[in-house]
């Protein structure tokens, strides 16, 4: 019973497939997978927007969404139909065919990563043998169309937002690639499928997920650094900081092309945080042997979801960063940890089984933290900002 | 040779002669994205995932980025009033027919030189790994030893100096 309700979507794939005549049977499956992605993270969208509306606004101690429905749950509804039925207004000397274009590449190039992340046992649309190498590529493409949606529209708050955007991805995607090189060691296996099946055993009923070792913790933390300045994410929104620059790059979009750089977001956010679970917590596997019995798809959404909920707490705790600390937290801080944690975890690879390589591994990774973090910033001179160009 | 292939060739060589014909830069620079693209397709479509990959990722993921920000950061994407081509196109067309010729030389030929291979090896990035980190290692240490130079000197090039008017 329990393995059928843990195998309930593939068994149901398989059986509409079966019904089907052999030659259309595995062009079915795959879109009935497809289909399956497409339909479920758009609704997880929806319930995110509820959350993050009424959570904020508790934290900002007002009350939030209210009138739609009961407590306001149908708010997202309202939304969409808002959204949908708004004018789509292009700006006059916008490129339009770029205009256009720019939010179908964000959002197609943010489903295609969601094509590999193990969901379930047994539930991966892919399972190639670089599916991890194919999750970072695909990333690494959705800069290209938050850079044409800026460039695009022709408006100075659209372009610096861009700017702001596609540098601090591509100086975050470094410590986000580096944090996941330990795992990739440690596991042997660029395939996510792998790594999470080397995570899925337990010693006295606790699980072997890597964020419980050394190295992994630490790798964690820096690819949640990482993912939150990917995904543009308080408190690294600078991109879209709307105190200065309206929106960001999608000012000048309206109606559904909003709705859709909005959906692009938070699907960014849903694909990001589900590689994270994958690589650290444990991806589908429960959090206890005792637990196993509970479907494997149930323990990857809640994880999914538990890490977007702490996305949108720190949103309401942190303040924005500036340009100048965003850089210099990526490239003198991150990046060299995340070097060093890669030392860490040949280290912990070769020292054996034993106590030791406990106290030697944190000892190290502490160290570096209390002096990178704390002596050398504060001797670090922190006064006004000196402007290069502006004076 | 089969109806993927045909799709891809004309995404790439049209995305190619996008690049060159438009006038406007930044849509040369889509356009030339595109055309990487297209390549990365073709090697998947050969079945080298990690050449594939490593090509978005490279290609679409930085050279792409960094070739826009280049003609934003230098002198703006205003379209040119005279011609596209430069003055010299016809060498640039002559050096560029040159080179495809020796490519295609090459790989027509490629046959006698491995008459033993039957079936395209499946390689997996395992193997590319090992390959790389036994055999040829001198190769990668070098290229390590190179980009490493050269990350140096942009810093260089980039440090504000000290005791330079502000």
């Amino acid at each position: 019973m329990a393995n059928t309700l843990d195998q309930i979507f593939v068994l149901l794939k398989h059986w509409i497939v079966a019904h089907l005549p052999v030659a259309i049977q595995p062009l079915v499956s795959v879109v009935l997978s497809v289909v399956a992605i497409i339909a479920v993270f758009p609704a997880l969208f929806a319930l995110t927007t509820v959350i993050e509306r009424k959570g904020l606004g508790r934290m900002q101690n007002r009350i939030g969404p209210n009138r739609t429905g009961p407590y306001g749950i149908l708010q997202p509804v309202a939304d969409g139909i808002k959204s949908l039925t708004k004018e789509d207004i292009v700006p006059a000397s916008a490129d339009a065919v770029v205009h256009f274009v720019a939010p179908l590449v964000l959002v197609v190039a943010v489903f295609l990563g969601f094509a590999v992340l193990p969901m379930g046992r047994n539930m991966q649309l892919i399972d190639m043998d670089a599916s991890l190498l194919f999750y970072f590529a695909i990333g690494a493409s959705t800069e290209l169309s938050i850079f044409m949606a800026g460039w695009s529209s022709r408006n100075k708050y659209s372009l610096l937002g861009a700017m702001r955007a596609v540098a601090q991805m591509i100086s975050y995607e470094v410590p986000l690639l580096m944090s996941t090189v330990a795992i990739v060691m440690m596991s042997g296996s660029l395939s996510l499928v792998k790594i999470v099946e080397a995570q899925n055993q337990y010693t006295w009923g606790l699980p072997h997920w890597y964020i419980f070792t050394p190295w992994g913790f630490a790798a964690f933390i820096m690819f949640c650094i990482a993912a939150m300045a990917e995904t543009n994410r308080s408190p690294f929104d600078l991109p879209e900081g709307e105190s200065e620059l309206v929106a960001g790059y999608f000012t000048e979009y309206s109606g559904f092309k909003f709705a859709l750089f909005f959906l692009g977001e938070y699907l960014a956010m849903f694909s990001i945080s589900g590689l994270g679970t994958t690589l650290f917590l444990g991806g589908w596997s429960a959090p206890l042997a005792a637990l196993s019995f509970m479907p494997s798809w149930i323990w990857f959404f809640s994880k999914v979801m538990l890490s977007i909920v702490v996305m949108i707490w720190i949103r309401g705790t942190l303040p924005r960063l500036r340009q100048d600390q965003l850089m210099n937290f990526a490239w003198k801080f991150v990046l060299p940890m995340t070097l060093l944690n890669l030392f860490v975890a040949g280290l912990w690879r070769f020292m054996g089984e034993g106590i030791l390589r406990w106290i030697v591994c944190s000892v190290i990774l502490l160290g570096a933290y209390v002096i990178v973090g704390r002596t050398e910033m504060r001797r670090k001179k922190i006064g006004p900002r000196s402007y290069r160009y502006a004076e | 040779m089969n109806i993927v292939f045909w799709i891809l060739a004309v995404i790439t060589v049209l995305g190619g002669l996008t690049a060159v014909t438009l006038k406007n830069t930044v849509h040369c620079a889509l356009a030339v994205t595109v055309a990487f693209a297209g390549l990365a397709l073709l090697f998947l479509q050969l079945d080298a995932q990690f050449a594939g990959f490593a090509q978005i990722l490279v290609y679409i993921g930085a050279v792409a980025i960094l070739v826009v920000f280049a003609i934003l950061l230098t002198r703006g994407s205003d379209t040119p009033t005279t011609g596209v081509f430069s003055r010299t196109w016809f060498v640039g067309l002559l050096i560029a027919a040159a080179v495809f010729a020796v490519l295609g030389w090459a790989v027509l030929h490629s046959a006698e030189a491995l008459p033993n291979e039957t079936a395209a090896p499946a390689i997996t990035v395992q193997q590319i790994g090992n390959a790389l980190m036994s055999r040829y290692v001198l190769p990668l240490e070098i290229v390590a030893l190179l980009l490493t130079a050269a990350m140096l000197g942009a810093v260089i090039v980039a440090m504000h100096e000290k005791g330079e008017p502000k």
